[in-house]
């Protein structure tokens, strides 16, 4: 099957590796993987900020790159969740909206693509150790991502996965909240960090990098030894 | 950022700091979860019951003329007197004039956060009368000189040692750590309260438009004394709370209990539906129902956010959401707090003065995934965002966004924006965590990860080159 | 001078703000674009429909009063199913024993207040005018009802039914007598009592109560008896 991955700017430019482990696995299952040139960002932090004009000019550009794509596999579940949910709002009244509306079914987050498009559960990997799995909220609540990278990781050899308390809590990242906000933002990262110390797992993992980069931040401050990691960097691993 | 603002900031703050008491909230709301989960469970399809719900409030809402004129006629019809109030200060006139016509003095109250909205209490305290709170949370927070810190648990804030002192001090009470000893004071307290007072008034949770009723939700049933004892009855109440008939009651019922404590339903449901009929020997013998629109009308044309009106006030949004666990309901500053206060106040009280509210969110969606009547609140807190800065954007974050829109339609430029970042961010390590640290609100309590010298779209180049290079080969 | 009631200000911004659609929910999600819904919609879901989606009644009388006992159980309510008056009224003088009653009280319903008058104690008569401070020294209330509610296991009352506003709901003790033709399944079939019962000359009070009197205000602990009746007996004649 040919896929279109979107790799978020952040993603991009701080957590490439995050990228690079898709592109494996997704080659590992049978895919051809291509990467639309010319791809930057979904526009979503203009969007959450009030700034609609600003968003929909780079969600623009955002179609322009996928225009010819079928089937695209987006690395984080808060940009997938942008552009599918949201752009057709963003679009809504202006001749753009057919596009936004045609792009959102071919949208996926990764752990979904593999699980619910492709029905794979076991994707040949294998890691060593006990890991907790968080929730981003907007792969959740947005996209009904929930029991997909559970399945995903419960197939793992040699994996043990741990439910923390706090699972489906929000880590406080939000975007420009994490920093408009900061002592909301980092209260509740402690609540967050608190209930994965609690389960006593060696790494977090989770579909969405932002919230990976706020507890992350979180837990080298405290100097936890606690990895953070992407599902997709674990299912990487043989 | 506007004085509002800055307070809200602080006090949140100051919440964010206090481990003790997060922990001590979190704890009370998660035993809710688990209580709420159970009864939920028992349901057949709470999901078809929310849609349920939503399409029954998007009939009363969008037609409330309609509904609100048979809601006041056939209340009339009985013997009500209705007043209609388009400002919190004509509510208050109103409930004044009725209390000094008739030579009021002592008033009992129950449950209602419309009286908190239009600062009741203090403008009937002003005019000499006395006025006691009786449900439990909120004579608590009477006594303490506070606002309610949830509107369906005023006093969730608070430990027993606290009641305890506060009882001691204010009633000359026993010290005691019992929850029962404490209930049994204010239990006491108040039976004197009811039979001596001269008028009650009380909120409402829903109006039946069909049979003209009032309905009121309650469990401990200070809100049934309140209704039966004094001579006068005032009931308040925003326009939207109407349901257009009686049997929607069946639903709605057991969803706003559900949703708000987790009970299947709560101890008392009570209607009410006129003063004193001929042929009964008890009840009030005048009933007034103030129906307060306050902004509420402004609300309503935003078509976009009308479905905030369908809230029944469970508050469940609260309890579920991360932001209200960790500042506490005080940080609001404003009667309504939670998630469905910061959609609404910025309109009841101002876009420009309240926008913050709807800014200090991470858009989690737990609010949205919760409320029992399917309110997209947490997008409503986008649209807010936008409405604001469409209408005053800041200048600094305009310039921001529109250089970030100009780069992310490059990709030439973005992708030297990003080596620049990579090359330079070292540097990063002499500013960190000083004041000069322009990414100070994040190293304040974190670490920030130094992008990477190889972006993925670098990688990605290199791939397809040496695919291409092989391919060429072979 | 009066303040004058500001309704026809009110209604006339109702009109006005309601002449523009508002969005619609389905699928478990708001459709901002209202350019594509049409101006005739569906009425809304009755209490037939509702009945599906609550939880489940069953449909004979034995099951249904199983089921009210079990919901009084889990309420702290003390249900008594008695094969007469006579036995209830052993039971009751039993229990005004344990509790040391002195006075009670009562009003004009052949089976409350004969199963009062039996007890033999001074019984106050909310028939006729009555001080309140007088019933609030009453230890215990004996009144009718109209309903039994199996899937809640609620009482309902009127005004008419239960003597008043207030004798149900100030003194500590409130004994119903019932009778199994009250017991109905759920809310709606109690309405639908009240309304054959009463309609269109309605009591000016209803209520629905559900147990003893409680509250969780105090670090959501609960506590029986905040300001009602601290206790709740039911006695099921047959």
């Amino acid at each position: 099957m040919k896929v279109s991955l979107f790799i978020p700017c952040f993603i991009d430019q701080i957590y490439p590796h995050v990228g690079m482990s898709i592109v494996k696995v997704l080659e590992r299952v049978g895919c051809e993987v291509d990467y639309p040139e010319g791809q930057t960002c979904c526009g979503q932090p203009a969007f959450n900020s009030g700034y609609w004009d600003e968003a929909r000019s780079v969600a623009e550009h955002a179609l322009d790159v996928f225009a010819g794509s079928d089937v695209i596999v987006s690395a984080s579940g808060s940009c997938g969740a942008m552009m599918k949910v949201f752009y057709p709002e963003l679009f809504k009244e202006t001749t753009r909206h057919f596009e936004a509306l045609k792009l959102a079914p071919k949208i996926y987050e990764f752990s979904d693509f593999l699980v619910t498009r492709l029905g794979l559960s076991d994707v040949g990997a294998r890691f060593e150790g006990s890991v907790t799995f968080h929730d981003g909220c907007h792969g959740l609540r947005e996209l009904g991502i929930e029991s997909q990278p559970r399945k995903l990781l419960q197939h793992v050899k040699g994996l043990t996965l741990v439910e923390m308390k706090e699972a489906k809590t929000c880590c406080g990242f939000g975007g420009t909240f994490a920093v408009k906000f900061p002592t909301i933002s980092t209260a509740m990262g402690e609540v967050k960090c608190a209930s994965l110390l609690e389960t006593g797992a060696a790494v977090v993992v989770s579909n969405d990098s932002s919230c990976l980069m706020q507890i992350q931040g979180m837990l080298q401050r405290q100097g936890k030894p606690v990895r953070c990691l992407h599902l997709a960097e674990i299912l990487a691993q043989t | 950022m506007n004085a509002i603002a800055k307070d809200f900031k602080q006090a949140a703050a100051q919440v964010a700091s206090n481990g003790k008491l997060r922990a001590f909230m979190r704890r009370a709301l998660s035993g809710y979860e688990v209580t709420r989960e159970t009864t939920r469970r028992k349901y057949q399809n709470w999901s078809e019951a929310r849609q349920a719900a939503s399409e029954i409030k998007w009939d009363a809402v969008n037609h409330l003329d309609k509904y609100l004129q048979e809601f006041i006629a056939k209340l009339e019809a009985r013997g009500t007197r209705v007043f209609v109030a388009s400002e919190g200060a004509q509510a208050r006139d109103y409930i004044l004039q009725v209390a000094k016509e008739n030579g009021v003095r002592s008033i009992i109250k129950s449950k209602s956060m419309t009286t908190e909205e239009i600062h009741l209490n203090a403008a009937l305290e002003k005019e000499g009368h006395s006025v006691f709170e009786s449900d439990l949370g909120e004579y608590i927070v009477q006594l303490r000189h506070e606002a309610p810190y949830h509107f369906v648990f005023p006093a969730m804030h608070l430990t027993r040692e606290q009641i305890s002192d506060l009882f001691q001090k204010e009633l000359g009470s026993e010290p005691t750590n019992d929850p029962e000893e404490l209930t049994m004071i204010a239990r006491r307290v108040m039976r004197q309260k009811y039979i001596e007072a001269d008028m009650g008034i009380s909120g409402a949770n829903f109006a039946i438009a069909e049979t003209g009723m009032i309905s009121i939700t309650e469990n401990e049933g200070n809100a049934r004394l309140t209704c039966a004892l004094p001579k006068i009855h005032v009931a308040i109440m925003g326009i939207e709370k109407v349901l257009p008939k009686l049997d929607d009651l069946a639903l709605f019922l057991p969803m706003l209990a559900t949703a708000g404590t987790g009970q299947a339903l709560t101890c008392y449901n009570s209607l009410y539906g006129g003063p004193r009929q001929p042929g009964e020997i008890d009840g009030p013998e005048q009933f007034h129902v103030v129906l307060l629109d306050n902004r509420r009308t402004e609300l309503l044309a935003d078509a976009e956010q009308r479905d905030s009106l369908h809230c029944i006030r469970c508050g469940a949004c609260l309890n579920v959401c991360p932001i209200f666990k960790n500042i506490g309901g005080h940080s609001y500053g404003t009667t309504y707090q939670g998630p469905i206060g910061s959609v609404i106040t910025p309109h009841l009280r101002g876009l420009q003065n309240w926008k913050h509210l709807s800014s200090a969110s991470s858009l989690c969606g737990a609010c949205t995934e919760t409320c029992p009547v399917g309110i997209d609140l947490h997008h409503h807190l986008l649209h807010n965002r936008r409405n604001a800065m469409n209408e005053k954007p800041l200048w600094w974050e305009k310039v921001l966004y529109t250089g970030f829109a100009f780069l992310m339609r490059r990709p030439g430029l973005y992708r030297i924006a990003g080596k620049l970042g990579a090359i330079f961010f070292p540097l990063h390590q002499l500013v960190n965590g000083t004041r000069l640290d322009p990414l100070r609100n994040w190293t304040r309590t974190r670490e920030f990860p130094a992008p990477s010298r190889e972006s993925f779209g670098d990688y990605w180049r290199k791939k397809k080159s040496r695919e291409e290079a092989n391919h060429g080969h072979s | 001078m009066a303040i004058p009631d500001q309704r026809e200000t009110v209604f006339a911004r109702i009109r006005e703000a309601l002449r523009q659609p508002a969005p619609r929910r389905h699928d478990g999600h708001v459709d901002y674009d209202v350019s594509g819904h049409s101006d005739v919609t569906e009425p809304p879901p009755a209490s037939d429909a509702f009945r599906a989606w609550l939880p489940p009644v069953g449909p004979g009388l034995d099951e249904q009063i199983v089921l009210f006992a079990q919901n009084a159980a889990q309420l702290k309510a003390d249900f008594r199913p008695v094969a007469s008056l006579d036995e209830a009224a052993r039971q009751l003088a039993a229990l005004a024993g344990e509790n040391g009653w002195k006075r009670i009280a009562s009003h004009r319903h052949p089976d409350a207040l004969g199963l009062a008058e039996k007890l033999g104690l001074n019984c106050l008569r909310t028939d006729s005018s009555f001080a309140a401070a007088d019933l609030e020294s009453c230890d215990a209330a004996v009144t009718g009802c109209d309903a039994l509610v199996a899937q809640t296991g609620s009482v309902l009352v009127t005004s008419v039914s239960a003597g008043g506003r207030a004798l149900s709901v100030l003194p500590p003790h409130h004994v119903v007598v019932a009778r199994r033709s009250h017991v109905v399944p759920d809310l709606a079939s109690a309405l639908h009592v009240v309304r054959k019962l009463y309609a269109p000359h309605w009591p000016s009070f209803l209520s629905f109560i559900t147990g003893p009197s409680r509250t969780g205000d105090i670090e959501r602990i609960l506590v029986l008896g905040a300001h009602g009746p601290k206790k709740l007996t039911i006695f099921l004649l047959p």
